[in-house]
């Protein structure tokens, strides 16, 4: 059901992993519907992401969708960033099946709120930047099972 | 690995080399109609008999008790829809369970818009059924209580025996759905107190396409496809004799085999169980941990995604199930899950492995090992973990 480009991000996927002093982190989704995405930006004087990784809890298309945005966005300014679109994330993995294409929402909404983290930190503006929709709540997954 | 190891067998199993073997004159040879007058088609019309003999044998029935049908689906589907319709004029109230078989599930639905009311009887954490509650739901006006045998996610057996006896107490007919467990169990209807029974051929190495229902004597059965005279005019349509002749045949070898086959397939389920207990953290085994089916386990992981446990599976060659949304075609994981009470994100990670009698340890001890690889990997992968692992350094 997947493309090839998208078995290969999720079996190899690139970019996964923390960034201990990120400039912005992001996460979005919830557990609740089974996709959560978290982006980390490390974005230096000049406004250029010089590095990026990501981490996910979901399915084999929110991985892939996830991997193929931290390639999209790394070395690219904060402008170019704030151009990536869904649909160029669904095309760079040569397409995602129907359902799945929300997968590649959540990755576009990922990068927007790992921005909007590092423009509140550094009290910088960003044109066209809202602020992430949900964010999820802290402590949900409280309990130990 | 040069053939997959296949933990899906609730989903299907392969068709008994014997029981094809079986079939294949009936497509060929022996390819009269059973309603035809000359002897190839009383030839056939024995064949569809002895098999319908077959299956009454293995359940303590009769055989003019059992209908065949195209499979579970459409003996579900008929045991509720016919006899709701039969027994309107008593009342139009029924009780079934919250874990049920959506081919149960939806033709409630289905009922519900037809002006029947449905109350969903609810289940403990193991997933079984809440007796007291089945009994407070009985009204004057209840005409069928619907239970399955066993459950199909989390392989729960539910009392039988006691809702059969609740049932005839109240004078309300009974139905099971019993796809899962059909056989896998010794099921006697008359010890039992079932009413009507659902089976699915290729749940116990028959062919797919084809299924029975059990109807016992005396409960009204409306026809369900109209046209010929066939099943004593109960379901129209040509008998797929090959198909039946292969469910017979799967029937009958699973009778013989039934005591061996449960036996190996809960010494390989349990060590199955303890090896992930024992090497995987923060799982939870999901249902009864004995009043459970031979062959099923599963587990929900914390902080992964049932996909994408499936597909790494799949990529180390073994074949399993997941009760999350992603595979459930919803945002939703398993109704199942969510009925014995697990949160949404736990629900997300559930892994059903359903084994047969040709499972060795060996693949075991090589799917415990991936696993416990895939899910390092996953949650390597989760903010979930991440988080919990934050949490428990700070405290």
């Amino acid at each position: 059901m997947y493309s090839e480009k998208v078995m290969d991000h999720f079996t190899n996927p690139r970019n996964m992993g923390e960034l201990p002093d990120a400039s912005g982190v992001g996460t979005v989704g919830n557990a609740k519907c089974g996709d959560i995405m978290r982006i980390y930006l490390d974005i230096d004087d000049q406004g250029v992401i010089r590095d990026c990784k990501f981490k996910t809890f979901g399915c084999g298309a929110a991985v892939a969708t996830s991997s193929m945005a931290t390639e999209l966005v790394k070395g690219k300014t904060i402008q170019e960033a704030m151009a990536l679109t869904n649909q160029a994330v669904m095309e760079a993995l040569d397409g995602l099946p129907p359902v799945k294409v929300h997968c590649s929402l959540l990755a576009e909404e990922a990068v927007h709120a790992a921005l909007w983290d590092y423009a509140q930190k550094h009290g910088v503006q960003i044109p066209g930047l809202k602020p992430p929709k949900a964010d999820i709540g802290e402590g949900e997954e409280d309990e130990e099972g | 690995m040069d053939k997959p190891i296949y933990l899906d067998n609730a989903a299907t199993t392969p068709t008994d080399p014997a029981v094809v073997e079986a079939m294949l004159p009936w497509f060929s040879a022996r390819y009269g109609n059973p309603s035809a007058i000359y002897s190839l088609g009383a030839q056939a019309k024995e064949g569809v008999t002895l098999a319908r003999e077959a299956v009454a044998g293995t359940l303590n029935a009769q055989a003019r008790e059992i209908y065949f049908t195209a499979g579970g689906t459409e003996a579900d589907n008929w045991a509720l829809i016919a006899t709701a319709q039969a027994y309107a004029h008593k009342g139009r109230h029924i009780i079934t369970s919250a874990v049920e078989h959506h081919a149960v599930l939806h033709t409630c639905q289905y009922l519900e818009k037809q002006g029947f009311s449905v109350t969903y009887v609810g289940v403990d954490d193991q997933g079984v059924i809440r007796l007291d509650e089945l009994r407070a739901a009985l009204r004057p006006d209840t005409i069928l209580i619907s239970v399955m045998f066993a459950n199909n996610e989390i392989g729960t057996l539910q009392p039988i025996a006691q809702i059969g006896q609740i049932a005839r107490e109240a004078g309300v007919l009974f139905h099971t759905d019993a796809v899962q467990a059909y056989g896998h169990l010794p099921i006697d209807v008359q010890a039992l107190g079932v009413d009507l029974l659902s089976a699915s051929g290729h749940k116990f190495r028959g062919p797919k396409g084809v299924g029975f229902l059990y109807a016992r004597d005396g409960v009204k059965l409306p026809s369900f496809l109209h046209g010929g005279a066939q099943e004593r005019a109960r379901r129209a349509g040509t008998e797929n004799v090959p198909g039946i002749v292969g469910l017979g045949a799967a029937a009958q070898l699973a009778q013989a085999s039934m005591a061996w086959r449960a036996e190996t397939e809960t010494g390989l389920r349990d060590y199955l169980i303890e090896r992930v207990e024992r090497e995987i953290p923060h799982c939870r085994l999901n249902g009864h941990r004995t009043q459970r089916l031979p062959g099923n386990v599963n587990f929900s992981f914390r902080f992964i995604e049932g996909e994408s446990m499936l597909i790494m599976l799949d990529q180390a060659g073994i074949c399993a199930s997941s009760g999350s949304a992603c595979t459930s075609g919803s945002l939703d994981p398993s109704h199942v899950l969510l009925a014995i009470g697990l949160p949404h994100e736990i629900a997300h990670g559930s892994l059903r492995l359903t084994l047969s009698a040709e499972n060795t340890r060996e693949e075991l001890d090589y799917v415990v090992d991936r696993l416990k690889e895939i899910v390092q990997r996953l949650r390597q992968m989760s903010p979930l973990y991440e988080d919990f692992c934050r949490k428990q350094e700070r405290s």
